[in-house]
């Protein structure tokens, strides 16, 4: 029936897998884990990086979200963290404790798109204070219809679409509208996957929802961009505004962070970076973000080169940065 | 007489009303398969090609693949079989036919039947203080497998006794009363006799093995592999290499997962396409499981 010859084989194997020491050492390979609002990027940048070394040096990059990309950063796990918000104190501590220090590297924008129904005729823009009006904490159970937040709006339900918990994008959000992070009603149909957020909104003609905005790109047609009014009048999120700073407060820079001593220690990580910085342009646009000016990166490079170390937002208002405001910092910080 | 017949009557229209609804309750699991199956063919069909199965994944939906994910997928399943299989089944036997019926049984047997319905993200946090730290096996293929096989242990230890009960009390009294121990009787009687349905609990847990995401993604399994992981024969001496064992590696969910996410349409087409890979590797599973099944049923003769 069951011979014992397959019985010995199998037990020789459990046993010879059982007493394998790590070995932990795979070659040169540069680890990156993080905000999967930026792993496009980071995906289009491994790619063609290794393609260009031929596969001489391994990357590899997660989607662990940006405080998970952090957790593992400041426990000395990986080389690169992505994330779509600047560290936070706590993960700075975090990382003064167990002594990784680190560069940060913008590399991108994105603008947060806020998206109705298109039979959604009554809202033509909305001002950060409406929004704060539907999002923050105090709303919950309360602000349930959308002529609380104008009378001359319908008395119909508003049915709100946002991310979950863990992403940035509902960090920085919350940040800008409400004024603290992740402070935020919770009684919203929350999803990880921007996807399902676009099919809520396409499917309620009630629903708001908030997202990156290439996920309305994608969905043209289907929803209905609405103009934010930040103080200057209302402003589409597109290319333009928010590489010229109008679209603001919702358009956010994308970061990297750099373990110092994986930069030191590790040419390949050195190499990647740099690669990154270079080809940056043209991989974030394919990526479908938007790049920063050519004199970002440099500056970007000039930081990378010098090992600075630390975060430029230490202090700073952080929200609704403009692309100029970002470079003064840069320049500030060399 | 007409008494008996109005009985009759009304016992055989109580026969049909369940005949017609076990028939439609059949239809329904199969049905809905088949509706989602339909509509993952007609999403992803057009990505089934063996260049899909041979690429690594891209930032050009066209150009992406799930090899990385694929050989990840069945690498992580090889590790989760041979650690879950021999511990589940021989844990199985022991309960069954060597445990004393006390109270400490009755814990392990109460604790087992409850681990199996333990949340799965339970059991990747368990492994990721376990596997990844204690134990320092790193986010690697050996820590995803034997994840996945705490998880599906419950599963083939449960499936081993209630298939070791089915086997009729007789057949062991014959296997004693000619002296054999129990080992022999285990041996030659009980455990060949009980193969079928271990398998097939087995099968059950590893198509439940490879869907899962949860677990994964807590041990560190990545999203963006464009390298395989080292290969298993060497050309040097002793030919054999477990290096990939301790290999970073990605699963077919995991790559869905991501794709689905992705604002491009081509990508949820691409995510189409892998769920049909998945389903196929789960239905090639459970055919060799049946037909092993059938082989080593046909063998018995009581």
């Amino acid at each position: 029936m069951f011979k014992k010859s397959t019985l010995g084989l199998i037990v020789l194997m459990i046993m010879s897998i059982t007493f394998t020491l790590p070995a932990i050492a795979v070659g040169k390979i540069v680890e990156i884990d993080g905000s999967s609002t930026v792993y496009p990027i980071l995906e289009a940048v491994a790619e063609e990086f290794q393609k260009a070394k031929k596969g001489a040096i391994k990357v590899t990059v997660g989607i662990s979200g940006t405080g998970g990309g952090f957790k593992k950063f400041c426990r000395g796990e990986i080389d690169i963290s992505n994330a779509s918000r600047p560290i936070s104190k706590k993960e700075i501590d975090a990382c003064k404790e167990r002594k990784i220090e680190y560069i940060e590297l913008p590399v991108a924008y994105d603008g947060l798109a806020v998206v109705v129904n298109p039979k959604n005729t009554w809202v033509t823009s909305l001002t950060i204070a409406d929004l704060k009006k539907m999002w923050e904490p105090a709303a919950a159970g309360t602000i349930k219809t959308w002529n609380q937040i104008r009378p001359e709006w319908p008395n119909a339900p508003l049915k709100l679409f946002g991310p979950g918990a863990d992403s940035g994008t509902f960090d920085y959000f919350t940040e800008a509208v409400v004024g603290k992070a992740k402070s935020s009603r919770g009684d919203f149909t929350a999803s990880e996957d921007d996807n399902v957020l676009v099919q809520g909104v396409i499917q309620d003609k009630n629903a708001l929802g908030y997202m990156g905005l290439a996920y309305y790109e994608e969905n043209k047609g289907k929803l209905k961009l609405v103009p934010i009014d930040g103080g200057k009048g209302p402003i589409f999120p597109s290319e333009k505004t928010v590489m010229d700073g109008t679209y603001s407060p919702l358009s956010r820079p994308l970061f990297i962070y750099v373990n110092k001593d994986s930069a030191v220690k590790k040419p390949e990580v050195k190499e990647f970076v740099e690669f990154f910085l270079k080809n940056a342009p043209i991989l974030t646009k394919q990526a479908k973000y938007i790049p920063l000016p050519k004199t970002a990166y440099q500056l970007a490079q000039e930081r990378f080169t010098k090992l600075k170390t630390g975060s430029m937002f230490i202090g700073e208002e952080k929200i609704g940065m403009k692309i100029e405001d970002l470079l003064k910092l840069e320049q500030k910080s060399k | 007489m007409e008494d008996i017949k109005k009985r009759i009557k009304y016992n055989k229209s109580w026969n049909y009303f369940f005949l017609i609804i076990g028939l439609l309750s059949t239809f329904v699991g199969l049905f809905l398969l088949a509706v989602l199956f339909i509509d993952l063919i007609m999403d992803g069909h057009s990505r089934l090609t063996y260049k899909f199965l041979t690429s690594f994944p891209s930032r050009f939906p066209e150009k992406a693949g799930i090899l990385s994910a694929w050989v990840g997928s069945f690498l992580v399943l090889l590790v989760t079989a041979l650690s879950a299989i021999p511990i589940g089944v021989a844990a199985g036997i022991y309960l069954e036919e060597y445990a004393k019926k006390n109270w400490l049984t009755d814990i392990i047997e109460i604790n087992i039947a409850n681990l199996a319905g333990v949340p799965s993200i339970v059991y990747g946090l368990l492994a990721l203080g376990l596997f990844v730290y204690f134990f320092k096996f790193g986010e690697s293929i050996l820590t995803g497998g034997l994840t996945l096989a705490l998880l599906i242990l419950p599963m083939v230890i449960m499936a081993t006794r209630e298939s070791i009960r089915a086997i009729p009390n007789s057949i062991r009294e014959a296997s004693y009363a000619l002296g054999a121990t129990k080992w022999q009787t285990v041996q030659w009687h009980i455990f060949p006799y009980s193969l079928g349905g271990i398998l097939t609990g087995i099968i059950i847990g590893l198509s439940r093995a490879i869907g899962e995401t949860a677990p994964i993604i807590t041990v560190g399994a990545l999203t963006f592999i464009a390298f395989l992981p080292s290969s298993p024969i060497t050309s040097a001496f002793p030919f054999i290499s477990f290096e990939w064992l301790f290999d970073p590696f990605t699963v077919m969910p995991i790559q869905m997962f991501n794709w689905v996410s992705r604002p491009q349409k081509e990508f949820q087409i691409n995510a189409a396409a892998a769920g049909i890979i998945l389903m196929l590797m789960t239905l090639i599973m459970n055919g060799i499981a049946i037909h092993i099944r059938y082989k080593f049923r046909k063998k018995i003769k009581w």
